[in-house]
C-alpha cells in the first residue's frame, strides 16, 4: 500500500520534472536559435563582404556590368538623403513629442495622435513609397532625391516622437513646479527644463531613426529610384546603398553581385554600430 | 512741519509709482509670457497635427490612386487571380494571398521561438547575461530587410533547397492533408522559404514585446506558485502566460503586422511567380514584392491604379492588425497600473 503510494507519487514527479527539463530545454534552444541566426547572417556578410571591400569601392561610382567600379556615388547619395532626413524629422518629431507629453494628458486629440503614430512606426515602408510617389512624384513628373528625403523623413519621425514622449515622461513632477514656482513660463519649463534632462534619451530616438532609415529600401524605390552617376542634385535621381544593393544582387553577374555584397556590409555594420551606440553611449539614465 | 510734511508725501508718492511700475512691467512680462506659451502650445500642436495629417493624407491618396482600378474591376479585384499587365487585366488575389500565407507561416513559427526567447530572459538567464543576450536578439530588429533578402537568396535559399525541402518531401509530403503543401519542386525559394525568413525577422518583435509582459507579472504569484511546489516550467506555463494572455496576443499581432508589409527580404525570395498553387514550396508573389518589382515600370494607367489599389489593401490589413494589437497591449499596461 504504502510502497505503491510512493510509486504513483513518484511517477507524478517524474513527470513533473521531466515536463519542466524539456521544457527548458526547449526555452535554451529557441534562445540559441535566435543567436544563430544573427551569427549566420553577420558571418555571411562578413566573409562576402570583406573579400569586396577595396579603396576602389569608395572611389569610383557604380559600374556598367564588366568593368571596375564602386559605390562613391551611392554612399554620397544615402548619406545626403539620411542626413537631410534627419534635418527634417528630429525638429519635427521632438516638437510633436512635446506636445503630446506637455499637452497631451487627458485630451481625445493626443490620444489618436499617439495611436496613430504607434501604427506608423509599425506600418509598411513600402506604403510611405507609395504616397510620397502619389504626392510628389507624379506631380513633378520625375524621380528625385528630394522625395526620398521626404519619404525617409516620414518614416523617421514616428520613432523620434516616441522616444521623445515616453522620454519626457520620466521627468519627475517636482523639477518641474521647482521651475515653475521660479516663475518660469511653460514653453521655457518644457524646453530648457524637462527637455533637457532627458537630453540622452532624445539623442538615442533620433540614432535610432537614423538606424531605421539608412537600410530601408522599399520607400527609395519609387522615390529617389537610382542613378549610375554621381550627383549632388536632390532634384535628379540619386543613387543609394540599399536600392544599388537590390539591383547589384538581383542582377546576374558576378561583379555586381560582389559590390553588393561590400555595400551590404557597409550598410549593416553603421545601422548595427548605431543600434549599440544608442543603447550604451547614450543611454538614458532616469533622472532622481 | 509743513515741508516736511509734504517731503513725506512726496517720497510715498514716489514708492507708490515705483510699485505700480514694478506692477506694470511685471504684468507686462507676464502677457508676454502668456503670449508666447500660446505660440508655443499652437507650435507643437501643429507638428503632432502633421503626424495625423500624414495618416489622412496615406489613406486618401492611396484611396484616389486605387479608384480607378475598383471601378474598372469592382470588388472582383480581390477575388480574381488573373494578373496581366500586358491585356491591362488585374487581380489581387494572389497578391493577397501570398501576403497571408507567407505571414501566417512567419507567425506559425516565430511565435514558440519568440516565447522560449522571451521564457529565456526573463526566468532562466543568469542577470549579467540578460543585457547582452537581450540586446544581440534585438539586434536582428536592426538588421535591414535587404540584408535579410540578400542572404535568405545567396546563402539560406539552396542549403533550404538542397537539404531541409527533399527531407520535408518524404515526412510531411505523403500525409494524407496536408500533404500537397510539401510537394513540388525543391528550388529553395518560394512561400515557405520566404515565411521562414519573416519569421526570423519577426521574432525580436515578438519576444520584445513577451519580455515586457512577463515582467509585469507580480513577484507574489510567482512566489506563491513556487511556495506550492511547482516547477519553473509549471509556474510560466500556468502563471505568467495566463495572467499576460492579452499581451502575449498582442505581441503576436504586432509581429504579424511587421510581416504583412515587410518587402524587400520577401522580394528576393518568393519567386516572384504569379501563380496560385497548393505546394508551399512554390514561387508566388505577395502584395509588397509585386509592387517592388512592378511599380517603377508601370506604365499604363490602370496597371499603376491596381498597384496602388494593392498598396491600398495592404495599408488597411495592416492597420487593422496593428490597431487590435495596440489596443490588446494598452489593456495590458492598463493591468500593469492597477499591480
Amino acid at each position: 500500500m504504502n510502497t505503491s503510494l510512493s510509486k504513483s507519487t513518484n511517477g507524478v514527479y517524474r513527470r513533473r520534472l521531466l515536463g519542466h527539463r524539456v521544457g527548458i530545454a526547449l526555452s535554451v534552444l529557441a534562445m540559441a536559435i535566435g543567436l544563430g541566426f544573427l551569427a549566420w547572417i553577420l558571418f555571411t556578410l562578413l566573409v562576402h563582404g570583406f573579400g569586396a571591400l577595396s579603396h576602389t569601392l569608395f572611389t569610383l561610382d557604380t559600374p556598367a556590368p564588366g568593368s571596375e567600379g564602386g559605390i562613391r556615388n551611392a554612399i554620397f547619395g544615402s548619406l545626403l538623403m539620411v542626413g537631410l532626413s534627419t534635418l527634417v524629422s528630429t525638429p519635427v518629431g521632438i516638437l510633436a513629442g512635446i506636445y503630446l507629453a506637455e499637452y497631451g494628458q487627458n485630451s481625445k486629440f493626443a490620444a489618436v495622435t499617439r495611436f496613430v503614430t504607434d501604427i506608423m512606426l509599425s506600418a509598411p515602408s513600402i506604403v510611405i513609397g507609395l504616397f510620397v510617389y502619389a504626392l510628389y512624384v507624379a506631380k513633378v513628373q520625375h524621380f528625385s532625391g528630394y522625395a526620398g528625403t521626404i519619404a525617409l523623413s516620414l518614416i523617421a519621425i514616428p520613432v523620434v516622437v516616441r522616444t521623445t514622449d515616453n522620454m519626457l515622461h520620466l521627468v519627475p513632477n517636482s523639477l518641474l513646479e521647482a521651475a515653475f514656482a521660479l516663475g518660469a513660463p511653460r514653453w521655457k519649463v518644457a524646453l530648457l527644463v524637462r527637455l533637457r534632462a532627458v537630453k540622452a534619451g532624445v539623442v538615442t530616438g533620433v540614432l535610432l531613426a537614423v538606424a531605421r532609415i539608412a537600410g530601408e529600401t522599399a520607400p527609395l524605390l519609387f522615390t529617389a529610384l537610382n542613378n549610375q552617376f554621381f550627383t549632388a542634385d536632390l532634384n535628379q535621381p540619386m543613387a543609394n546603398l540599399p536600392v544599388v544593393i537590390y539591383r547589384f544582387a538581383m542582377s546576374p553577374y558576378e561583379d555586381w553581385q560582389s559590390i553588393a555584397w561590400g555595400a551590404a556590409l557597409l550598410v549593416t555594420l553603421s545601422v548595427l554600430l548605431l543600434n549599440i551606440l544608442s543603447r550604451t553611449a547614450f543611454r538614458q539614465k532616469t533622472p532622481q | 512741519m509743513n515741508t516736511q510734511s509734504a517731503i513725506a508725501a512726496g517720497k510715498a508718492d514716489q514708492a507708490a509709482l515705483q510699485e505700480e511700475a514694478r506692477h506694470a512691467a511685471l504684468r507686462n512680462t507676464m502677457r508676454v509670457q502668456r503670449i508666447q506659451d500660446f505660440i508655443f502650445h499652437k507650435v507643437t500642436l501643429a507638428f503632432a497635427a502633421f503626424v495625423l495629417l500624414v495618416l489622412v493624407g496615406i489613406i486618401v491618396s492611396l484611396a484616389m490612386g486605387a479608384a480607378p482600378a475598383f471601378r474598372e474591376f469592382g470588388a472582383g479585384f480581390i477575388t480574381t487571380n488573373e494578373w496581366d499587365p500586358i491585356n491591362d487585366k488585374f487581380g489581387a488575389l494572389i497578391a493577397i494571398t501570398g501576403t497571408l500565407v507567407t505571414s501566417l507561416i512567419a507567425l506559425a513559427v516565430a511565435f514558440p521561438i519568440s516565447f522560449g526567447i522571451a521564457l529565456f530572459l526573463t526566468e532562466i538567464c543568469p542577470s549579467w547575461l540578460r543585457r547582452p543576450l537581450g540586446t544581440a536578439v534585438e539586434l536582428l530588429a536592426g538588421i535591414p530587410s535587404i540584408i535579410y533578402g540578400m542572404w535568405g537568396l545567396f546563402v539560406f535559399a539552396p542549403i533550404f533547397g538542397d537539404h531541409v525541402q527533399p527531407l520535408l518531401k518524404k515526412t510531411l509530403g505523403v500525409l494524407p492533408v496536408i500533404g500537397p503543401l510539401f510537394q513540388g519542386p525543391t528550388m529553395g525559394l518560394g512561400i515557405l522559404t520566404a515565411g521562414l525568413i519573416l519569421a526570423v525577422m519577426i521574432i525580436p518583435f515578438i519576444s520584445s514585446v513577451m519580455r515586457d509582459v512577463f515582467e509585469i507579472v507580480p513577484a507574489v504569484l510567482k512566489e506563491s506558485a513556487y511556495g506550492l511546489g511547482c516547477t519553473k516550467w509549471e509556474v510560466v506555463r500556468k502563471v505568467v502566460l495566463p495572467y499576460t494572455r492579452t499581451g502575449v496576443v498582442g505581441g503576436v499581432m504586432l509581429g504579424l503586422g511587421r510581416a504583412l508589409g515587410e518587402t524587400m527580404a520577401v522580394t528576393f525570395v518568393i519567386g516572384n511567380a504569379n501563380e496560385l498553387s497548393w505546394s508551399l514550396f512554390a514561387a508566388g508573389n505577395s502584395i509588397s514584392s509585386t509592387l517592388a518589382n512592378e511599380f517603377a515600370e508601370a506604365s499604363s494607367p490602370l496597371h499603376v491604379s491596381s498597384l496602388m489599389a494593392l498598396g491600398l489593401i495592404l495599408f488597411a490589413i495592416t492597420f487593422l492588425v496593428l490597431s487590435a494589437a495596440k489596443l490588446m497591449l494598452a489593456g495590458m499596461s492598463r493591468k500593469e497600473g492597477a499591480k
